[in-house]
């Protein structure tokens, strides 16, 4: 089930500075869980220790906000583009 | 889009009519377009790197009443991306040094300085003087502030962020989302770095801030689809720009269905940042 990812420059770091990679999971909790895989670290910057998405990070499948859709649980299609989206508050 | 329309004269100088005459062509704008830039008052939450190209372009528009909340000093390190500013500049307060420039872009410009920490307390005070607030703010407990403010008095929301090669901007209209919808909770103290400790590319706050002076022009003229219940992401490394979609939450806190923010909160403790502090004056959130 392979997915793009797009991650912002805050959780770039911890992909080895990729923007966008190709990643796998039949949902999103899986896909996070893969990712991490990889790339340890990457998990704490999208869920708390709950293990839910925090708050503050926005994480949209294509263009819809997966609040809406159904969480870690929102099932993954090939092609589909994941992206992780952290808040900015900067603008000085 | 104010009272002070029918101060004002209908008729435009011919120094107006020539100055503004690339805007007064087109279509979307005209004689009548200009005179509504001209008798809108807007307001610009912080004279920096985004505030910075919203005011300027702005004022060379002709939005005639510019308010801006700032009380912060030119130092060294803002000249990098703040066009509002430059190095005779340093030390001077960023207000001072704003109301120069633009009087010098444009004399029939009247800056509005609000030359403080806009708080729970002034905030509603000062956001009631505008029909539209842009948001420059640095920091998550004054966009927090400003979010709940501008739902509050029922104001539209011209909102932008930026962070290294990263933009976003998208416009609040009340009851149609808001910052709240879209980032329910702010982060934790730390987790999100902000420009000063990680950086920011000071191109991409021109390309932000010109993208929320656009909106702004827009809402005033009543033209085109604003970035209403959109957010636009700028991603200068790739040159990409993605809109996603924005949503009113039933859940929010503010505008939600069942509210419970029905006036301003401490901003600081919802944050958990301290309070930045301005000489001589009592702890804010700024």
């Amino acid at each position: 089930m392979p997915v793009t990812v797009n991650v912002t420059s805050v959780i770039q770091k911890v992909v080895d500075g990729q923007r966008e990679f190709a990643a796998e999971g039949a949902t999103l909790g899986a896909l996070i869980e893969n990712i991490e895989r990889v790339y340890p670290g990457f998990a704490g910057q999208i869920m708390d220790e709950q293990g839910e998405i925090r708050r503050f990070v926005n994480v949209y499948l294509n263009d819809e906000d997966v609040r809406y859709l159904g969480g870690k649980a929102t099932p993954l299609r090939d092609g589909d583009t994941v992206s992780f989206l952290p808040a900015l508050a900067g603008g000085a | 889009m104010s009272d002070q329309t029918a101060t004002r004269s209908e008729a435009m100088t011919p120094d107006e009519v020539m100055r503004y005459s690339r805007h007064i062509i087109m279509a979307q704008v005209g004689p009548q377009g200009q005179r509504k830039l001209r008798d809108a008052k807007v307001l610009v939450v912080g004279a920096g790197g985004l505030g910075g190209p919203v005011a300027l372009y702005l004022a060379l528009a002709g939005v005639c009443t510019v308010g801006i909340v700032e009380f912060d000093t030119v130092d060294l390190s803002n000249l990098q991306r703040q066009v509002l500013h430059q190095t005779p500049d340093v030390g001077k307060p960023k207000l001072q040094s704003a109301k120069e420039k633009i009087a010098a872009h444009n004399p029939h410009v009247k800056v509005v300085g609000h030359n403080m920490p806009i708080t729970s307390d002034n905030a509603m005070g000062i956001i009631n003087q505008y029909d539209i607030v842009v948001n420059g703010a640095d920091n998550f407990a004054t966009r927090y502030l400003v979010n709940d403010a501008c739902y509050l008095a029922g104001k539209t929301l011209v909102d932008g962020a930026i962070l290294l090669f990263d933009g976003q901007a998208t416009v609040y209209e009340p009851g149609k989302g808001c910052y709240r919808c879209l980032y329910p909770d702010p982060p934790p103290p730390g987790l999100v770095p902000s420009c000063a400790e990680a950086g920011v590319l000071g191109a991409i706050t021109g390309i932000v801030g010109s993208i929320q002076a656009t909106e702004v022009f827009k809402k005033i003229l009543g033209v085109g689809n604003p970035l209403t219940n959109r957010l636009l992401l700028v991603d200068a490394l790739t040159m990409e720009f993605r809109t996603m979609k924005l949503r009113r939450d039933p859940k929010c806190p503010l505008c939600g269905d069942t509210p419970t923010v029905k006036e301003l909160i401490d901003y600081d403790q919802f944050c958990g940042t301290p309070p930045l502090v301005m000489p001589g004056v009592a702890a804010a959130a700024h």
